[in-house]
């Protein structure tokens, strides 16, 4: 076990190093640092001087080496755009991201969940085909388009939800909490809404999937001979057995969802790493892109290992491989 | 019955006194970057934080100089200027200001790795002769001090030193610096709060210098990048006020009722470049240097449609590279060469250019309706007989290519800030490039007769010489096409119709300290 733990350390430490090394070839194509950060007066001498002075000059493997070794003492040095030290900055947009996609996902399994019992268990009525039809659009419709839309509709025509912003926030330690405050609940629905949609109908057809398998398994029929009300064979023992498929990708979402929450949160000016990730792409800001890079992608490596872990305590037979 | 006559005088009084407080909620299209204003000197950025900071000198309603932290001045020679200061001032943490302060800003932003040093380029070193009185030597008779020191704020020399941040923060050097999180200012508000990204707090400075103008105590700047989020929180309004508003929504914002729209013309005029060098990028003869081919590319531009179609008659067609107001403008150059495709075809043919295969490289965020003027440009350009091809990306992708002189055709916007003279653009853009000058020079032309004008005017004291010899400069600028000007682009604020006074500039700069808010 020790063996298999050590070995996907090491793994993962060269994925690390992959996505890095990739980060920097990117880097390289994206433009010129110096450019964004110059203003018109200054002049060709200060930019040079400029360049010279962040190591732009040097090569692509000497900027690589030093960015690695300074990365691994936990250095990843200030924002380009606005001078702050890039491991705080993301540490500070992180609550918001988090709790965003938290909710998002609540909200998905609460609502897709009972939607997806509901589409399989009435299948053929009109308004579970209405369902399955409406989750069709759900899925197509771009995020902005559906975070303009709820914008227009509770902030614009019935102003009861605001259009944008975090709200009030309330600080615990490093972390900030906008759970805490009725600014911040009231700030959450529409980006959680919005972000949640294509979870919600993801998880109701994979549910009704799920659902439509089960139902046609040997113990249902069994069940309903006994005379067992439907209530308790739907939820009590045809859902649980749907729900593994449906935990394993929630958990894989959230982390897709963490990184790319980018469009949701610039519909809603939502201050959470999608927008900084997407602001420090149109600034050129390297060492926010780079250390954002990294951090997901230690994230994701994590979650793997974990999840790979776990498969093998689960499973004695994946430990030898 | 006195007693109630007082009451009722007391009452009217309050009615009329304009003592209410009021809020400015301020939705802008993006952060402003660093609170330390020797960052990048981006223009948005130092004009948010005039409210906090102030120069020793500032524009008024009329764009003209007028004192500030510097009550009166006076050359001592032709190098040396003195400042005589503003006595009780205080800082907002309550500290007097003095020449001290100044010795110790004008120390800070000069240094080698300040990123505004740019901004005060003729500046060598200062002395204070009083408390109340600081000279300041130039690298050379210089006539744009005053000019460049309305956008040099001024820092509390204690506090800088108390903090540790006499020195700029150089991102080099990777380490934050205090002033980018804290400020400690002069000017008419001060800072509440800031979280990056979702809102800055300001509130009124009572105790400012000046007599305010305003009745604001209160400014909450939200940036909202999304412009649709941006004008749904104008219609829904959560926010009252905002200096950025897309030209597509206006008509639906001034219909709608407690709103109202502000427009102009902005002092930016969006201009067109061209690749001198002997080669294009793509490896031909470069035959943008034959003066025919430029006229051509004039006469092939309806600028008529340009204006009305792609800028909905918001813009102002320019015949010349600065706006109306700034100094160096002269109306005689002002008038754009005509329309005339069928002369661009003979033009072409002289020069033997007709069918020259080019790529014209243009910006997707940094110009109002740039898309739609670039794609109008090539397709009026394709009618006239030349053969473009339209690069199109965010500023980021284009800056190397148009750097790097691989931009055969360009389009650039320049307000002449933060100088607002003539000369700003003169020594950027027009000069041959050296390591002072023509930084903007992409197309790498060089015209020596220019540059002598162009050193002339640079230590011409004589205000009214030094415009003489910048408009001769622009003259030439126009005969040789070294640049084709466009227009000067429109810009529009939205506000509450509640804000009854505000002072909307051309330099597109928010100044809270001269807007009022009724009730």
């Amino acid at each position: 076990m020790l063996v298999f733990i050590v070995r996907r350390l090491i793994n993962s430490v060269f994925v690390m190093l992959a996505v890095a090394m990739l980060a920097f070839l990117i880097f390289q194509m994206a433009g010129d640092p110096v450019e964004m950060m110059a203003n018109e007066q200054t002049s060709q001498a200060d930019r040079a001087a400029m360049r010279e002075r962040l190591g732009l000059n040097d090569s692509l493997p000497t900027q690589y080496v030093r960015f690695v070794a300074n990365a691994a003492r936990g250095d990843f040095g200030i924002s380009y755009r606005n001078g702050q030290d890039v491991l705080h900055l993301i540490g500070q947009r992180f609550p918001a991201t988090f709790e965003l996609v938290m909710v998002a996902t609540l909200i998905s399994l609460v609502a897709g969940i009972p939607l997806g019992v509901l589409t399989a268990i009435q299948r053929g009525r009109w308004y579970a085909e209405g369902l399955q039809f409406v989750s069709i659009v759900g899925v197509s419709l771009p995020s902005f388009v559906v975070g303009i839309l709820l914008i227009l509709v509770f902030s614009v025509i019935l102003g009861w939800l605001p259009a944008f912003g975090r709200g009030d926030v309330v600080k615990i330690g490093w972390w900030s909490t906008g759970l805490l405050t009725p600014s911040g609940r009231q700030a959450l629905i529409l980006p959680a809404v919005s972000l949640s949609l294509y979870q919600i109908t993801l998880i109701m057809r994979l549910v009704r999937a799920e659902m439509l398998e089960v139902l046609r398994s040997d113990y249902v029929k069994f069940a309903r001979a006994r005379g067992i009300t439907r209530a308790r064979i739907y939820f009590r023992h045809a859902l649980r057995n749907c729900l593994m498929p449906v935990v394993t990708m929630t958990a894989m979402n959230v982390g897709a969802l963490i990184a790319f929450a980018i469009i949701t949160e610039t519909v809603f000016q939502w201050p959470g790493m999608g927008m900084l990730f997407i602001q420090a792409v149109t600034f050129i800001d390297i060492p926010v892109m780079a250390a954002y890079l990294c951090i997901i992608s230690f994230m994701f490596v994590v979650l793997n290992m974990l999840v790979d872990i776990a498969y093998a305590v689960i499973d004695p037979r994946l430990r030898a491989a | 019955m006195l007693k109630q006559l007082g009451l009722a005088a007391t009452l009217a009084l309050s009615l009329v006194l304009p003592g209410h407080a009021a809020t400015l909620k301020w939705g802008a299209s993006h952060d402003i970057f660093s609170l330390d204003p020797y960052s990048y000197g981006d223009s948005f950025t130092l004009a948010f934080l005039n409210h906090v900071y102030e120069g020793l000198v500032r524009y008024d309603a009329n764009l003209k100089i007028e004192p500030a932290l510097a009550t009166s001045w006076e050359t001592v020679s032709d190098t040396v200027w003195r400042f005589h200061l503003r006595k009780g001032v205080k800082f907002h943490n309550g500290a007097d200001f003095n020449a001290d302060d100044v010795l110790a800003s004008l120390k800070r932003v000069s240094d080698p790795v300040s990123p505004l040093r740019g901004n005060l380029p003729a500046y060598k070193s200062s002395t204070k002769v009083d408390d109340y009185t600081v000279d300041i030597e130039l690298t050379g008779p210089y006539p744009l001090l005053l000019n460049d020191l309305t956008n040099i704020h001024i820092f509390d020399a204690t506090w800088l030193k108390d903090n540790d941040s006499e020195k700029p923060t150089d991102v080099g050097a990777k380490i934050e610096g205090y002033a980018t999180y804290h400020t400690n200012g002069t000017g008419p508000f001060m800072l509440e709060s800031r979280v990056p990204d979702s809102k800055t707090v300001l509130v009124k400075n009572p105790n400012w210098w000046d007599k305010s103008q305003s009745n604001i105590d209160r400014i909450e700047f939200t940036p909202i990048v999304s412009a649709a989020t941006r004008v749904s929180a104008l219609l829904s309004g959560e926010v009252n006020f905002t200096d950025n508003a897309p030209s597509q929504d206006l008509p639906r914002l001034s219909a709608q009722p407690g709103l109202k729209v502000m427009e102009r013309t902005d002092l930016r005029t969006i201009m067109i470049g061209f690749n001198r060098k002997p080669k294009l990028d793509n490896g031909d003869d470069n035959k943008f240097n034959d003066l025919r081919v430029r006229q051509a590319f004039a006469h092939a531009l309806d600028h008529k449609l340009i204006q009305q179609r792609i800028m909905r008659g918001k813009s102002r067609t320019a015949g010349e590279i600065v706006a109306p107001e700034i100094p160096g403008y002269s109306a005689d150059l002002d008038t754009p060469l005509s329309y005339d495709p069928d002369l661009s075809k003979k033009l072409l043919a002289e020069a033997g250019a007709t069918d020259m295969p080019f790529t014209m490289v243009c910006t997707t965020d940094a110009y109002v309706n740039e898309e739609e003027l670039c794609q109008g440009i090539v397709n009026m350009l394709s009618r006239a007989g030349f053969k473009p091809q339209l690069d199109i990306a965010p500023v980021a992708l284009q800056a190397p290519k148009r750097t790097g002189g691989k931009a055969d055709v360009y389009l650039i916007g320049w307000a002449t800030e933060p100088m607002l003279d003539a000369y700003s653009i003169l020594v950027q853009m027009i000069e041959t490039r050296s390591a002072n000058a023509g930084v903007f020079n992409w197309g790498g032309w060089s015209y020596p007769d220019i540059d002598k004008l162009i050193v002339a005017a640079s230590t011409e004291m004589d205000r009214t010489k030094r415009l003489a010899l910048e408009t001769k400069a622009l003259g030439m600028v126009k005969d040789q096409i070294i640049m084709l000007p466009l227009h000067q682009q429109p810009m529009a604020w939205v506000m509450s119709d509640k804000i009854d006074k505000i002072a909307q500039l051309p330099d597109n700069k928010v100044r809270s300290w001269l807007t009022h808010i009724s009730e």
